[in-house]
Order: C-alpha cells, then sequence, then structure tokens
C-alpha cells in the first residue's frame, strides 16, 4: 500500500480494520497460533516454570540508526525473558497508531517485528490494533507481551550473588541511546553510532546451559543504562560493587558525543547487551565464550562483587574511588 | 611536560606520578585551599576521585562557576512570567529545566501547558522561531564567557535574516571579577585558583593578571581531564611552595595568554556591561552581560517589560556559602536530608554542575 496512511477507519474495527490486520499484519507474522484470529492464542502445553513479561515502546524517531521501534519491542521483550534464564515461547503485539502513520512506515516496522522474532525463535502469537486520532499519538506505540519457559535447571537470581563473584557487560555501553540522540537531536557529528538493538536469547540461553550455576544473576541494562541497573542488581543482591573504570568497554563515537554533551555512558540506554554476575572463577571463560558470540564481541570483566553495605562504587582510570549512584531524571544537555 | 592526546590525560601511571610529587613537594604543610571556578572542573574531580587521592595535602573549594546555580530565582520567576504569554515558547539549555524560582520551575510549568523546548544552541533557537512564525520564541540566555559568544551571534543571525518573533533573557555573567570579590573576602580564604578551561579559552589566561598581582594568589588555568586538573594542582602548589603568585596556563594547547580575539568581539558588539546579582553572592558591579541598546529589539526584558528583581531569601539553604566555598555541601543541614537530587531544596543541588549535586552523585566526602 504505497503512499497510504493510517485512516481512523483503520481502527473502527469493519472492513478497512479486516483489511489492515490480514493483508499488512497477520501476513507477515504468519505461523499456526496466529493465523486463525482466534480471541485468545492456544500455545499448548508449556513444560516448566513461566515467566511472563510486558513492555511499552515509545521511542521517537521511529526508525533510527541501527534499528526501529519495532526491532526494539521485541528484542526487549525476549531480552527481559532471557535474563530471567527463560527460553521465549510467544510474544504479543499491541499496535497503537496515530491517524495519517505511513503505511510503508508500519510495514518496514512489522518486516522488522518478524525478522527479529524469526532471530530470536519466537512466534508472534496474538495482537491488537488501535488508532487514534491525529495528534493524540507520537506516530506509533506498541506494547510487546512475552511468555518464556525456565527449565528445570539452573535459575540466575539476585540470592545467589555472592562476595568474589565478577561482574560481566556483554559489549560497549550507552549505543543505542547515543544512536537515538544524534538521530532525534540531529546533531552535526560525523560519527556513525548505530543502535545495538538485537535479541540476546540464544546468546543468553547458550551461556546458561553451558555455564549453569555459575551465572547467579543477570540484567538487561535498557533505560538508565549500566549504572541503573547495578545499582538496582547491587540492592536486591544487598551486595557492594566495585567498577574498575579503564575496563568499562565504550565505542569511541559514544564517548566522544558524550563529552560533548556532558553525558555519562554508563547511564545511557543499551537494547542489545546484559550485564552477568558470575562465580569469579569462571568470568575469563564466559567472557571468552561471549565474545565467539555475534552480540558479545566486546564483552568484558567490568567489576567485582565485594565485601560492605549494598551499593555501586567506581575504582576510577587514577585510582581514585568515587559512588555510581542512580541517575535524577533525564541526562540534560549541559550548558558549558 | 606536554600532554597532547584524550589517554593520556587518564593515564593511570602519570597520575600516580603527579600525585606523587604534589605530595612529596608538599611534605607535612597543612592542606593549600584551593578553588576550582567552574562547575565542570567540580564534576571531573568528584568524578576521578581527585579527593580521595589528594586527602591531607589539599583542600579543594568549589567555586560559582556553575551558571545554574548562581542564576537567581527572580530570573526563573521572569521567565516563567514570560512563558506564560500566549504564543510563547521558552527555549532553553536542559540544565534550567529543574532550577526553582520562588514558587514553581520551568519544569513544573511545562506539565501545567507552557511551552518549553530544550535545544543545545541557541541558533537552534532562532531556527524555532524562522519555522513558527506566528510565535515569540524566547531564548533564555544563562552562561558565562563561553556560552556569551554562542547568544551574541544568535542575535545577529536573528538582526541579519530581521527575524522579528526572536528575544534573549539575558543572564549571561563574567568570571575573572566575581572572582576577585571571592579573593577579597577574608572568609573565604583562596591560596589558589583553579580556572576554568572553556572560559579561559574565550578570555586568555591574562585576564586572571590583576588577580594575581592584586591579591596575591596563584593562578592556573587547567583543563578538565584528571591529569590536567593533577598538575594544574600541582603547580599551584609549586607557586605556594615559591612564594610566587603569578598566572600558568596548563591548557595552552586550547587557551592562550589572549583568548579567542573574535569571540571577545563578538560579545562587546552585542552585549554591555551591566550589574548583575549572584544567587548566594549578591550582586556583583560589572560582571553582567545585558543585551546593547544596538539589539535591544532581541531583548526580552524590553521587548517585554519584565523585570528580573533580586533579593535573597534567608533560609536554612546554604548554597550561597557553598557558591562561595566558606562550606562544603556536607556543612549544610540541608545536604541529604531534606536536600536531594529527586527534590532538591537549592540550585546546587539542582544543576549537573552543581557541587551539592556532585558530592551527592559521587559521594564526596
Amino acid at each position: 500500500m504505497p503512499g497510504d496512511k493510517i485512516l481512523l477507519s483503520h481502527g473502527e474495527g469493519g472492513k478497512r480494520t479486516r483489511e489492515l490486520i490480514r493483508k499488512v499484519i497477520a501476513k507477515r507474522f504468519e505461523n499456526p497460533v496466529l493465523s486463525p484470529l482466534f480471541d485468545s492464542a492456544l500455545l499448548g502445553r508449556l513444560d516448566g516454570e513461566i515467566a511472563f513479561t510486558t513492555d511499552g515502546y515509545v521511542i521517537t524517531p521511529a526508525i533510527f540508526p541501527g534499528g526501529d521501534i519495532g526491532r526494539l519491542a521485541v528484542c526487549g521483550t525476549l531480552n527481559d525473558l532471557s535474563v530471567c534464564g527463560a527460553r521465549p515461547v510467544a510474544i504479543s503485539c499491541s499496535l497503537i497508531l496515530e491517524e495519517g502513520f505511513p503505511v510503508e512506515t508500519l510495514e518496514t516496522i512489522l518486516d522488522s517485528m518478524e525478522a527479529a522474532a524469526k532471530e530470536g525463535n519466537v512466534t508472534i502469537a496474538c495482537g491488537d490494533t488501535k488508532v487514534v486520532e491525529k495528534g493524540n499519538a507520537d506516530g506509533i506505540f506498541i506494547t510487546t507481551s512475552g511468555i518464556g519457559i525456565v527449565n528445570d535447571g539452573w535459575r540466575p537470581a539476585p540470592e545467589n550473588v555472592r562476595p568474589g563473584d565478577r561482574v560481566i557487560l556483554t559489549g560497549t555501553m550507552g549505543d543505542h541511546q547515543a544512536a537515538v540522540l544524534i538521530a532525534r537531536n540531529r546533531l552535526e557529528i560525523a560519527a556513525k553510532v548505530l543502535s545495538d538493538v538485537a535479541p540476546l536469547s540464544s546468546m543468553l540461553l547458550d551461556i546458561l546451559s553451558s555455564f549453569g550455576g555459575s551465572v547467579r544473576f543477570m540484567r538487561d541494562p535498557t533505560r538508565g543504562g549500566v549504572g541503573v541497573s547495578l545499582n538496582e542488581m547491587a540492592e536486591s543482591s544487598r551486595v557492594r560493587i566495585v567498577l574498575d573504570e579503564s575496563r568499562l568497554p565504550v565505542a569511541d563515537e559514544v564517548r566522544g558525543i558524550c563529552e560533548i554533551l556532558g553525558f555519562d555512558p554508563i547511564y545511557l540506554a543499551n537494547e542489545g547487551k546484559a550485564l552477568l554476575i558470575v562465580d569469579g572463577s569462571a568470568a575469563e571463560p564466559i567472557v571468552d565464550s561471549l565474545r565467539k558470540t555475534q552480540y558479545g564481541l566486546n564483552a568484558a570483566v567490568i567489576g567485582e562483587v565485594v565485601k560492605g553495605s549494598p551499593g555501586v562504587f567506581m575504582k576510577t582510570v587514577i585510582g581514585g574511588l568515587r559512588a555510581v549512584d542512580y541517575p535524577v531524571g533525564e541526562q540534560l544537555p549541559r550548558i558549558c | 611536560m606536554r600532554l597532547k592526546y584524550i589517554d593520556e590525560f587518564r593515564d593511570p601511571e602519570l597520575a600516580r606520578r603527579v600525585v606523587d610529587a604534589i605530595r612529596t613537594s608538599w611534605g607535612e604543610r597543612p592542606p593549600m585551599r584551593l578553588m576550582e571556578v567552574c562547575g565542570t572542573h567540580t564534576v571531573s574531580i568528584a568524578r576521578a576521585g581527585i579527593r580521595s587521592l589528594l586527602d591531607g595535602a589539599v583542600t579543594m573549594v568549589s567555586g560559582p562557576g556553575c551558571p545554574v546555580c548562581v542564576t537567581p530565582d527572580g530570573y526563573i520567576d521572569a521567565a516563567i512570567t514570560l512563558g506564560k504569554r500566549p504564543d510563547t515558547i521558552l527555549a532553553t539549555f536542559g540544565d534550567m529545566l529543574r532550577v526553582p524560582g520562588r514558587h514553581s520551575s520551568l519544569e513544573k510549568e511545562r506539565s501545567g501547558g507552557v511551552n518549553v523546548r530544550i535545544l543545545y544552541s541557541p541558533l537552534d533557537a532562532v531556527e524555532t522561531a524562522a519555522g513558527n512564525p506566528g510565535k515569540e520564541v524566547i531564548f533564555l540566555g544563562v552562561g558565562f564567557e563561553t556560552t556569551a559568544p554562542s547568544i551574541a551571534g544568535a542575535i545577529l543571525s536573528a538582526a541579519v535574516r530581521d527575524i522579528g518573533n526572536f528575544s534573549v533573557l539575558s543572564s549571561v555573567r563574567t568570571i575573572p571579577r566575581a572572582m576577585e570579590a571571592l579573593a577579597s573576602d577574608p572568609e573565604v580564604r583562596i591560596e589558589g585558583f583553579l580556572c576554568p578551561a572553556h572560559v579561559s579559552a574565550i578570555i586568555g589566561s591574562d585576564a586572571y593578571l590583576p588577580l594575581a598581582e592584586k591579591f596575591g594568589v596563584p593562578c592556573v588555568v587547567a583543563g578538565f581531564e584528571p591529569l590536567d586538573i593533577l598538575y594544574g594542582i600541582y603547580l599551584l602548589l609549586r607557586q605556594k611552595i615559591r612564594g610566587a603568585a603569578v598566572v600558568e596556563n596548563e591548557y595552552s594547547r586550547v587557551a592562550t595568554p589572549s583568548g579567542n580575539r573574535k569571540a571577545r568581539e563578538i560579545i562587546a558588539t552585542v552585549f554591555r556591561e551591566s550589574d548583575i546579582g549572584w544567587r548566594g553572592i549578591g550582586v556583583l558591579p560589572g560582571t553582567g552581560l545585558a543585551i546593547a541598546d544596538a539589539y535591544s529589539e532581541f531583548d526580552a526584558q524590553k521587548k517585554f517589560g519584565v523585570e528580573i528583581p533580586f533579593t535573597e531569601d534567608k533560609t536554612a539553604c546554604r548554597c550561597g556559602d557553598v557558591l562561595k566555598g566558606k562550606i562544603t555541601p556536607r556543612e549544610c543541614p540541608l545536604f541529604g536530608n531534606a536536600c536531594t537530587p529527586a527534590e532538591p531544596y537549592g540550585p546546587c543541588m539542582v544543576s549537573s554542575e552543581g557541587t551539592c549535586a556532585a558530592y551527592y552523585k559521587y559521594g564526596v566526602q
């Protein structure tokens, strides 16, 4: 439907709605669970503990360097399941479209969702579409929910963490938010930064099956970045984490952008990275395994769990020590 | 020691050598009391953990060089008054959003319908005005010599393009005379100034000569990287040991003795010196940059007849004393209790370059 725009009637439940769903949406996600378009998706019998997650995605621009809102929505939900040790089974997709949204852009986004789902080995099992009047939404909002299964084996969780464990980050920090910042503000920066948005399910499940109990706890450092996720991990595990600043992986381009704007990459969002707290003796072998994967090439041990009151600290490159606290609100560009 | 590239300014081995040199040369003397004037220095020092390395040899106190922190609440009130006019867009740097006025902040007013846009450059505000001919775009011109040229440039651009719906509410100010006011205050007791990097790139290191000569205070212009700062501190200590009080320039890769002539010219064209109130410090004669009469059509104060009152309420918040280096944030009774980054009471806790925010965020003792 090149050149077509979303109309209010696409959301009114009549002929146009059926046409949009059948010709644009369901066509792309075709699979035996979704295709009957029942009121509920029937997933069959699931064997194991069930993990269930949901997330809403709102982002400007909807298509950004390295990805789009569709890939973001699928990967975000897959990664939320994976860091809990769950194998993703099915995800839902709820679309809220603004009147006038180009159908061609929607098709690009849906193609991207299907590609990400295929890569993450998951079925898009059910969905919903609503259209709101122009001015009542920012083009497109997507909500995805996901179900996964944790098999009987090891389940990473906060209570497993103990002093002596090490902290691993699976790649460079802040790529996603830096890419979006550049795109959103049309910053004339020559550096090419691509979002890292990616499904991590295969990589993380392989690590879990190889190293099992050595993987104590995992999180994906999305909004608030590594800084916030580590604070949450330290809080829920009641441990003290000390980072080594010199080992924090940051792409040169992202570091440059942060220098200019006065941002700290440790608080920038990531959409294709995971933080792992692992048994100290297994840290290096796990990093070696991660580095053999597509999304773990720059994995590094970035810190360790030590005795002491809960919190996150950083040994700075010049040997000083300082706290890494929760940020307040979004990071804002500095004046000078 | 000549430093050129970014990573050299973070080299752990070099840093250790400079720290050793500072400690060895200073010996058992009581700690030297140095002021870092600039908010970016304050953040760098906290972020690199420099206080923890120099404890006992040096006491670093933070100065008034955070533009957000020294902006008086009357300015915020005036901005809010202007923002409530119909068809008005307030364009601002993000740092200003959460700063409290007497009764409200731009962030609170934005949720109530005032149109506030965060921009990265004053020129973007001119573009916004060009793209919204039916609206008045008022840029909140806050900053020091660093931002003054780009604000002046925006005004000149609007003048050349004949954009009549753009104006600036100026709260721009200059640093050296504020430093002189602090140097002459016996309660502050500054034994050396770490002079700001970006400001010095504009005004030149010679701008501090009167300060060093008149008040006998050593001055060193330093960059923002950890080694810039450590080496700057070493130079200050060395002056003190020798009994010297001169201006040295550690940041010669960017700042020259006379600064950036073009930038100074454009400031002199668009602005004129004025008296201005500094939050916590008071009115300092000649430290403000008001918009020159030739460009008064772009002066939001004149265009809309708004006043920026300067009064200081007596409250428990001791931001004023923090800005003057009289106390450290932890000596303020509100710090960490009634005043946190989530619920800031004073501007030093609001701004990302504020001393209290830096102490809180990086756990400085």
